[in-house]
């Protein structure tokens, strides 16, 4: 189903994420989550552009438990926590975060 | 915490050209969230897989070079390569990657856990494991 983002019609595959990740741009969060009846905040938007920070870096969407424990490294012990994460994303900090931030689904994610 | 076992992935191929080095790359990522002791051998062309600057933007292959770079991050203790391999290469090690590990809990830190060795310990390391994965 694509999507529509500020008049441009962007292609996801079939689980809603993006295509092709270099045409990703905020709008694209915002769709999604409007999509998901989610309201983004500042939390959700420091785990989606720390998401795509990692993927800049090492070009790979990370496995859940490496996320939870860098962005405890990076944002804090109280935010490095499942508890935390899926409170912020539902369907699941690794699935859901990295849907919005256009990355790929995350390895060994099934 | 039971039935920790000794994981080793040896890499004999050079990193592009073939779907090996990928896929081991992805099974070492999968794999992590099994906590075993997970170590890697380069050899042969696998050594190139961890040589710094590779540039794939004119081939139609991905660059998942920096992907190894954060395997510390996936549980991975120790990636050795293959002495004998290097030299025959014209390589050494400043032509190699650093990749650090980190235990976020007890905060215990290794700088790089990239370490050459000569073929007898890299065998020795192979013997030891109890599980091998040949790429």
């Amino acid at each position: 189903m694509p999507i529509e983002v500020n008049g441009k019609t962007l292609e996801t595959d079939e689980e809603g994420y993006l295509a092709n990740i270099n045409e990703w741009e905020p709008g694209v969060a915002d769709v999604m989550a409007k999509e998901d009846e989610l309201d983004l905040t500042d939390e959700h938007w420091d785990i989606i552009n720390f998401l795509r920070e990692y993927y800049e870096e090492y070009q790979i969407a990370p496995a859940v438990r490496v996320l939870t424990k860098a962005v405890g490294k990076k944002l804090g012990k109280d935010k490095g926590n499942s508890k935390y994460l899926y409170g912020l994303f539902p369907y699941g900090p690794g699935k859901q975060a990295c849907r919005y931030a256009g990355l790929p689904k995350p390895t060994g994610c099934v | 915490m039971s039935d920790i076992k000794k994981f080793m992935y040896l890499n004999r191929r050079a990193p592009y050209g073939t779907i090996y080095a990928w896929e081991s790359l992805e099974v070492v990522l999968i794999g992590a969230a099994f906590d075993q002791e997970v170590s890697l051998i380069f050899a042969d062309d696998g050594v190139f897989q961890l040589v710094k600057g590779s540039d794939t933007s004119e081939s139609d292959m991905k660059n998942f070079m920096p992907t190894y770079r954060t395997l510390g991050d996936y549980g991975v203790r120790h990636m050795y390569v293959d002495r004998a391999s290097l030299a025959a290469r014209g390589l050494s090690e400043d032509d190699l990657i650093e990749v650090a590990w980190e235990d976020y809990e007890t905060e215990e830190e290794v700088d790089n856990i990239v370490e050459i060795v000569d073929t007898d310990q890299a065998a020795k390391l192979m013997a030891e494991s109890e599980v091998v994965f040949s790429f």
